[in-house]
């Protein structure tokens, strides 16, 4: 029943999620990709694209994208697709919404426990090899071209470090998307 | 009393008009929440940032639930958080039907081509930053690559890495206290 795993899949995705978008979008590769394959690597990319390329919360939009073209695959048609997105989307804030409920209603005592805070400084150092793990789970062949002398091949390689580089310049994400798609047609429609 | 039709239409704005994820929204709710409707002061806003920072979830998601709780209780954060992530699934769903119907498309192909690598660097990029922020030194960079090479190499699910690091966190916070 791809309902119930989708519901129970995001639930778990949102209540593990420390750090943010980044963070979620690598839960969420682990879980559709590696564990249950509803969607292949490339599919994934190409709603990462999307995701970062559209406004709103990145892990929504993933979750959202993620939820419809899972639902797509197991057979079933648009109408139950869309289902699948809303179902996603409501399952993965669901428990962080209520958590955050509590916590604010029971605020002072738990911002300065020695617990919590020597949890969240190891979470937030763990975090960096999660997302670093979605990265290197990504750079595929679907994604990056065979890596033997071919034009795409070379050009992804190409991109990824202009990206790579002008991200950390904190350069807009919208712009060097747009870009890259703009080099794309370009390289792959002329030549 | 905040009414709720304001507050809808704060978030909604927020949610809409952000391109680039939750950290590009916080200037953004800042401007809205504490200059314009002064519903918050400033210290509140920013514990509230570090709270929605440090809780799991979505980031912008958690800023709408912390601050329409605050304003006007549970039908407070649901109006905030519906606002909030109403026209980004919108627009979601629409791309997501196109993008089928137009997927074999050549020039969207080739558009797709060269936007690949580029998701992966961007998801890349803040591997680095996120190292920084998070004080990672040379006692400690073991942990994220070990972490990296178990769920890459292994196939470890991420959420077991998660949760032995909370219960690390928690012995840790014990043994830091004798």
């Amino acid at each position: 029943m791809i309902f119930l795993q989708l519901f129970w899949t995001f639930l778990k995705i949102g209540l593990f999620t420390f750090g943010g978008g980044a963070a979620m979008v690598a839960l969420i590769q682990n879980e559709v990709t590696v564990h249950h394959h509803w969607l292949t690597t490339q599919e994934y990319t190409d709603i990462l694209a999307v995701s970062q390329m559209t406004p709103g919360p990145i892990g929504i939009n993933t979750a959202t994208y993620t939820g419809y073209t899972a639902v797509l695959n197991a057979g079933y048609g648009h109408g139950l697709a869309i289902v699948g997105s809303l179902l996603a989307s409501f399952a993965v804030i669901l428990l962080p919404v209520l958590l955050m409920i509590c916590v604010v209603r029971f605020l002072q005592r738990y911002r300065s426990n020695h617990y919590v805070n020597s949890v969240f400084q190891l979470l937030r150092i763990v975090v960096v090899g999660i997302i670093a793990a979605a990265a290197l789970q990504l750079a595929t062949v679907e994604s990056f071209g065979q890596p033997a002398v071919s034009l795409h091949f070379i050009a992804s390689i190409v991109i990824f470090v202009l990206v790579f580089v002008l991200s950390m310049r904190k350069q807009s994400p919208i712009w060097l998307m747009l870009g890259s798609g703009l080099a794309g047609l370009l390289l792959y429609g002329l030549v | 009393m905040v009414k709720y039709c304001d507050l809808f239409w704060s978030f909604f704005k927020i949610g809409t008009f952000t391109l680039g994820g939750g950290y590009a929204m916080i200037p953004l709710m800042e401007q809205e929440l504490v200059d314009r409707h002064r519903w918050l002061s400033q210290e509140d806003f920013l514990d509230q940032v570090a709270l929605s920072q440090s809780m799991p979830g979505v980031l912008a998601v958690n800023m709408a639930t912390g601050v329409g709780y605050r304003l006007r209780g549970f039908r407070g954060a649901a109006v905030a958080i519906v606002a909030n992530v109403m026209m980004p699934i919108i627009f979601i769903i629409t791309l997501a039907i196109l993008y089928q119907f137009f997927k074999t498309n050549p020039l969207v192909e080739h558009f797709f081509m060269g936007v690949r690598p580029a998701a992966v660097a961007l998801i890349a990029a803040p591997v680095f930053k996120l190292a920084q922020s998070a004080g990672i030194s040379w006692k400690t960079v073991w942990i994220p690559v070990v972490s990296a090479l178990l769920i890459w190499l292994l196939g470890v699910n991420p959420v077991y890495v998660i949760l032995v690091a909370i219960a690390l966190g928690i012995l840790w916070a014990k043994i830091g206290k004798r």
